[in-house]
């Protein structure tokens, strides 16, 4: 119990800390916020179900009014705002890329690479782009066209995903809870 | 850590927490219904006079919480003028502005005690699925202790990347950061067991 509570909320940190750090930069210098890695981390480090915790944590607190979004964005003016989509979407994403690595025996690194691609990317879009669609009174291809500059750099974050994923497994193989 | 709460105490900071956020709801849901360039100026003329009645500093500081909506505005602009629909655009354009204004306006004027304690409540019915208040009172304030400690942390080792490397920061520091959540994570758990558990 104890460890769950710790855990969750440790991530539910990362998430926030992913966001906030800003001198990211990708191999072309571009900087990206680093917020859905953390997202995706959480379900990838964690498992499905308190991956789901983890991220369902933090948006809760981004409601609770703490600016915590990549920028220092936050309070209730998010959830009415046109990246409400992605923000719903983080649990679930988290949740998806812990079900597939908990589930797909393939090596961590691979299988963590999948469920960051499958939950982190293709799940948190559908959200996201709904959302989008919604508030900007646009039709879903339309919203879709307009995020699809950002996959790209998501892409790219399954793959770090993938790799940080089965860095940590190495060293610290008991905490890495989706596979202990 | 710091909140988005303003300290410009207004009136509205002394209304309590939960009547406030099922005003917000309701305004919001009236303001997806309403399709009429009237309702919805009236409600922006509306919003923006709390906004003002409050204070110029108060006002500014609520304009600086849109200004990431600076892009989709333009989108809506560009893609509205290019159609010709007008109007349509400046509908969608208002009622966004507005709704997300207004739910700024709540976070502005309520602490974060106040809405922790709404949380605690809407969270009771959990205690039956085996949630406990206490449990979800202890991992927020986890999260809100250790958010700034990573944070630290997280710079530490970035300045020691810059002091040792002639490379700029890479996605490779995120390794380490998630490692020291993981560490962390596990010492905050002995910890809290070491006290009696939860």
């Amino acid at each position: 119990m104890e460890k769950n509570v710790a855990y969750i909320a440790l991530f539910a940190a990362l998430i926030a800390v992913l966001g906030l750090v800003p001198q990211i930069t990708l191999a072309t210098g571009v900087p990206i916020t680093a917020q859905s890695l953390g997202v995706m981390l959480s379900g990838t480090v964690l498992g499905a179900r308190r991956g789901f915790l983890a991220a369902l944590l933090f948006v809760g607190l981004v409601a609770l009014g703490l600016p915590l979004l990549s920028g220092g964005r936050g309070g209730l003016g998010v959830f009415a705002g046109p990246s409400v989509g992605f923000i719903i979407g983080f649990p679930v994403a988290a949740f998806v890329a812990g079900f597939i690595v908990e589930k797909w025996r393939a090596g961590i690194g691979i299988a963590s690479f999948a469920g960051a691609l499958i939950g982190g990317v293709l799940v948190l879009y559908l959200f996201g782009i709904t959302g989008m669609a919604l508030v900007l009174g646009k039709s879903w291809p339309a919203a879709a066209l307009l995020v699809g500059t950002f996959i790209p750099g998501d892409l790219i974050k399954a793959v770090m995903a993938g790799f940080i994923t089965q860095g940590l497994a190495k060293l610290r193989p008991l905490s890495v809870l989706s596979r202990a | 850590m710091l909140t988005l709460t303003s300290p410009i105490e207004t009136r509205l900071h002394t209304i309590a927490a939960g009547p406030k956020l099922a005003g917000l709801a309701l305004a919001t849901f009236g303001l997806m219904l309403t399709q009429s360039m009237w309702g919805i100026g009236g409600a922006a003329l509306f919003v923006a006079g709390v906004y003002t009645a409050f204070g110029t500093e108060f006002a500014r500081h609520g304009l600086r919480l849109l200004r990431p909506l600076w892009p989709f505005v333009l989108i809506i602009l560009l893609w509205h003028g290019w159609t010709g629909e007008i109007a349509a655009g400046a509908l969608i354009m208002g009622r966004l502005l507005t709704a997300v204004a207004l739910a700024n306006l709540v976070t502005m004027t309520t602490r974060l005690d106040d809405m922790i304690g709404v949380m605690e409540r809407l969270a009771q019915p959990l205690a039956r699925l085996g949630l406990s208040p206490r449990v979800l009172a202890v991992a927020v304030a986890l999260v809100i202790r250790f958010t700034p400690v990573l944070m630290d942390k997280a710079g530490q080792l970035m300045q020691a990347w810059r002091a040792r490397s002639a490379r700029r920061v890479n996605w490779r520091v995120v390794l380490p950061i998630s490692l020291m959540a993981l560490d962390e994570a596990e010492h905050v758990a002995e910890a809290i067991r070491a006290r009696g558990g939860l």
